[in-house]
C-alpha cells in the first residue's frame, strides 16, 4: 500500500525540520532552496523511485540526481528516511569529519548518484544514464532535479536538445520554479518566460504542476512518460522558503543564517522546540 | 595520428560492446567504417563539447567506455568544468581525446591552437595524460587507454602525422623511451613536435654532440625517474614544446627536478606566454614561433657553453 497522502505531509514536515536543524548546525547553507523542493523528494522516493537502500548500485535502479546539488541537504534527509543513510549522520552534516557536505558526494554518501553543486552538470549527466538504459534495453528511469536559475546555464539547453534527439522518454527533468535566483527574482535577472514553452519547442512533453503540492506531483509522476518517444519536463511552481514565512518568496535568506530571534521564529513555524538558543 | 586512433578503436569496440565512439560533429568523414561496423556504438552529440562530456560521464557510470573526440581546444577548454567535476572528481571511465594539439592546425590560427592543454588537464587529479609523437605510438596508447579504468586525456596530432618509430618497440604507461643515447645534453619533448627536436638532436649528433632525447609520451604519470637519471647524467636537460611554458612539459619536469633537489642547467623551448602568431605551413609556424630545428639548436647549444 502506497503511503496517503497525509503520511507524506507528515514527512514533508519532519524533512522540513531536519533540513533547519542541519543547516543550523553547520552555521551555513541554502534554506530555502532545500525548502522548496521538499515535497518533490518526498514524492518521488515514496512510490515513484525503484530504489533500494539495500542495494544502491544496483544496475537496474532508478536514478535520482540532484543537479541543483544545493538542495543536497533536503536529500540527505530523504535518504536518511528511506534507510541508505543513518539519520544519527544527519546532525554531523558541515562538521568536521563528517561525510554530508553543503553539496553531495557520490563517493560518500550511499544513494547519491552524482556529485553536484557546479549548476548545469546533472542533466547532461542524466542524459547519458538515460542513454545507457535505451543502448542496454534496460527499463530503469532517470530524474533530474534542475533549479530554474540554473536553467540560465547553456549546458542545461546543450542536453535540452540532445534528449529529444535521442528520444529519451526514460528521462524527466522536474525543474524546481520558484522564480528566484541568488541575487533577486529571475523575471528581473535574465528572465525564462515563457517557460514551459521554452521545453515545449525543444521537443520535450511538458506539465505544469503546483510543486509544494504532494498529491499533484504523484498525479503527474504517475503518468510518466507523458508522451511516449519523448523525454518530460514537469515545470514544478514551487515557493523558496516554503515552511518559513519570513524566508518565503525572499532573495536575501538564499544564503544567510538566522540569528537567535529568526531562529526562534522558524522553529515555532516549523514545530520545533526552541531553549537556549539549542533546536531540540 | 588520427587514422592510427580510429584503427585502434575500431579493434576495441570490435572486442568489447561497451566502448563507445562520440564526436562532437567532426571527423565524421574519417569515422565512416567504424560507424557503418558499429552503430550502436557510435555518437555525433552535435556541437556542443559541455553536453558530450557530461552525457559521456552519465555513459560511463552505466558500465560504458566513451571515447568522446573531437578538436583539443574545444573538449579542454569548452568543457573543462565538465572534465573536472562529471569525469575526474567522479572518476568516470571516459576517455577524453583531442585532435590537432598544439598548433598542427596552422592556418586556422589560435582559437584552433591547443597550447595550454599540458597544464591544464595535469592539473586535474585523476587524470592520465597520453601525448603520442607518432601513428604507432597513437595506436598504443589508445588500446592502453581502454585498459586503465578512469579519466584518460589522450592529445593527438591530425591525420598524415610523420613516423618517429620505424619498427615496434617496447610501450609502458608512464614510463619515458630514450629515443638517442647520449652524455652531453638531454632534451625532452612530446607529442608532434617532438620530430622537429628529434630532427635537430640528429644534427647536433652529427656535430659531435652526445644528445640524449627521451620521449615523454605519458605526461601524467611522469617518468621522474628517466628524468633523474639524465639530470644526474648529463647535467644539462633541454625542454622542446609546442605549449605556452606556463605549466606545460618544463614545469613538470622542473617539478620533478625541484621535488628531489636535483641540480643541472636547464632550459625551455616554448611560447613565451603568449598565444601563436601566424599562418602558414605546420613547419611554417615552427619558426614564426620559434620552436624550429635552427631554434632548438641554438637553445641547445646556449646550455652546452653556459
Amino acid at each position: 500500500m502506497p503511503l496517503s497522502i497525509e503520511e507524506l505531509e507528515v514527512k514533508a514536515r519532519k524533512v522540513r525540520q531536519e533540513i533547519f536543524k542541519m543547516i543550523c548546525g553547520a552555521g551555513g547553507g541554502h534554506i530555502p532552496a532545500c525548502l522548496s523542493i521538499v515535497e518533490i523528494l518526498v514524492t518521488l522516493y515514496n512510490g515513484v523511485l525503484r530504489v533500494n537502500p539495500g542495494g544502491p548500485r544496483d544496475p537496474g535502479r532508478d536514478r535520482f540526481i540532484l543537479s541543483k546539488g544545493h538542495g543536497g541537504v533536503a536529500l540527505y534527509a530523504i535518504l536518511a528516511d528511506k534507510g541508505f543513510l543513518d539519520p544519527r549522520l544527519l546532525l554531523t552534516h558541515g562538521k568536521k569529519g563528517t561525510i554530508l557536505g553543503g553539496h553531495p558526494d557520490m563517493h560518500k554518501v550511499s544513494g547519491i548518484e552524482a556529485s553536484t553543486g557546479a549548476l548545469g552538470h546533472g542533466l547532461p549527466f542524466g542524459a547519458g544514464v538515460a542513454l545507457a538504459a535505451k543502448i542496454d534495453a534496460k527499463d530503469y528511469r532517470v530524474f533530474v532535479l534542475v533549479g530554474d536559475g540554473e536553467c540560465q546555464e547553456g549546458s542545461i539547453w546543450e542536453a535540452a536538445l540532445f534528449a529529444p534527439q535521442m528520444r529519451l522518454d526514460n528521462l524527466t527533468v522536474i525543474v524546481d520554479h520558484n522564480k528566484l535566483q541568488a541575487m533577486g527574482s529571475l523575471d528581473d535577472i535574465i528572465g525564462l518566460s515563457p517557460f514551459a514553452d521554452k521545453w515545449k519547442v525543444f521537443g520535450w512533453a511538458v506539465e505544469e504542476v503546483d510543486g509544494n503540492n504532494i498529491s499533484d506531483l504523484r498525479n503527474t509522476f504517475g503518468r510518466l512518460p507523458l508522451k511516449p518517444g519523448r523525454p518530460t519536463c514537469i515545470v514544478a511552481h514551487t515557493l523558496k522558503g516554503k515552511g518559513i514565512s519570513f524566508m518565503e518568496n525572499a532573495p536575501i535568506w538564499h544564503y544567510r543564517m538566522p540569528n537567535p530571534e529568526e531562529m526562534k521564529m522558524a522553529c515555532a513555524e516549523l514545530g520545533l522546540a526552541f531553549e537556549d538558543g539549542v533546536i531540540e | 595520428m588520427r587514422n592510427a586512433y580510429l584503427s585502434a578503436l575500431y579493434d576495441l569496440a570490435k572486442e568489447n560492446k561497451n566502448i563507445m565512439a562520440l564526436i562532437s560533429d567532426n571527423g565524421a568523414i574519417v569515422y565512416d567504417q567504424y560507424r557503418a561496423d558499429f552503430p550502436e556504438q557510435y555518437l555525433n552529440c552535435g556541437i556542443s563539447e559541455a553536453n558530450m562530456v557530461g552525457v559521456s560521464a552519465g555513459l560511463a557510470s552505466c558500465g560504458k567506455i566513451p571515447f568522446a573526440y573531437t578538436i583539443a581546444n574545444f573538449i579542454v577548454y569548452r568543457a573543462f568544468e565538465q572534465i573536472r567535476n562529471d569525469v575526474c572528481l567522479q572518476k568516470m571511465n571516459v576517455k577524453l581525446v583531442g585532435i590537432g594539439v598544439g598548433f598542427v592546425y596552422s592556418i586556422l590560427g589560435p582559437t584552433h591552437h591547443t597550447t595550454e592543454d599540458i597544464a591544464l588537464m595535469r592539473a586535474l587529479p585523476n587524470m592520465t595524460i597520453f601525448s603520442p609523437c607518432d601513428p604507432r605510438e597513437a595506436k598504443k596508447v589508445t588500446y592502453a587507454a581502454a585498459q586503465i579504468n578512469g579519466p584518460v586525456y589522450i592529445r593527438l596530432a591530425t591525420g598524415g602525422t610523420p613516423k618517429v618509430y620505424e619498427k615496434d618497440y617496447d610501450f609502458q604507461v608512464g614510463r619515458g623511451v630514450v629515443l638517442r643515447e647520449g652524455r652531453d645534453l638531454t632534451m625532452i619533448s612530446t607529442g608532434s613536435i617532438l620530430l622537429e627536436a628529434l630532427q635537430a638532436a640528429d644534427q647536433l649528433k652529427a656535430e659531435g654532440v652526445g644528445v640524449r632525447f627521451i620521449n615523454m609520451h605519458t605526461l601524467k604519470p611522469m617518468d621522474q625517474a628517466i628524468i633523474l637519471k639524465a639530470a644526474r647524467e648529463t647535467s644539462r636537460i633541454l625542454i622542446v614544446e609546442d605549449q605556452n611554458l606556463q605549466g606545460g612539459l618544463g614545469s613538470a619536469v622542473a617539478e620533478t627536478l625541484a621535488d628531489n633537489a636535483v641540480v643541472c642547467r636547464f632550459k625551455r623551448l616554448g611560447l613565451q606566454d603568449v598565444f601563436t602568431e601566424g599562418y602558414g605551413s605546420y613547419q611554417d609556424l615552427k619558426e614564426i614561433n620559434g620552436i624550429a630545428k635552427k631554434n632548438i639548436k641554438d637553445a641547445a647549444k646556449g646550455l652546452l657553453e653556459a
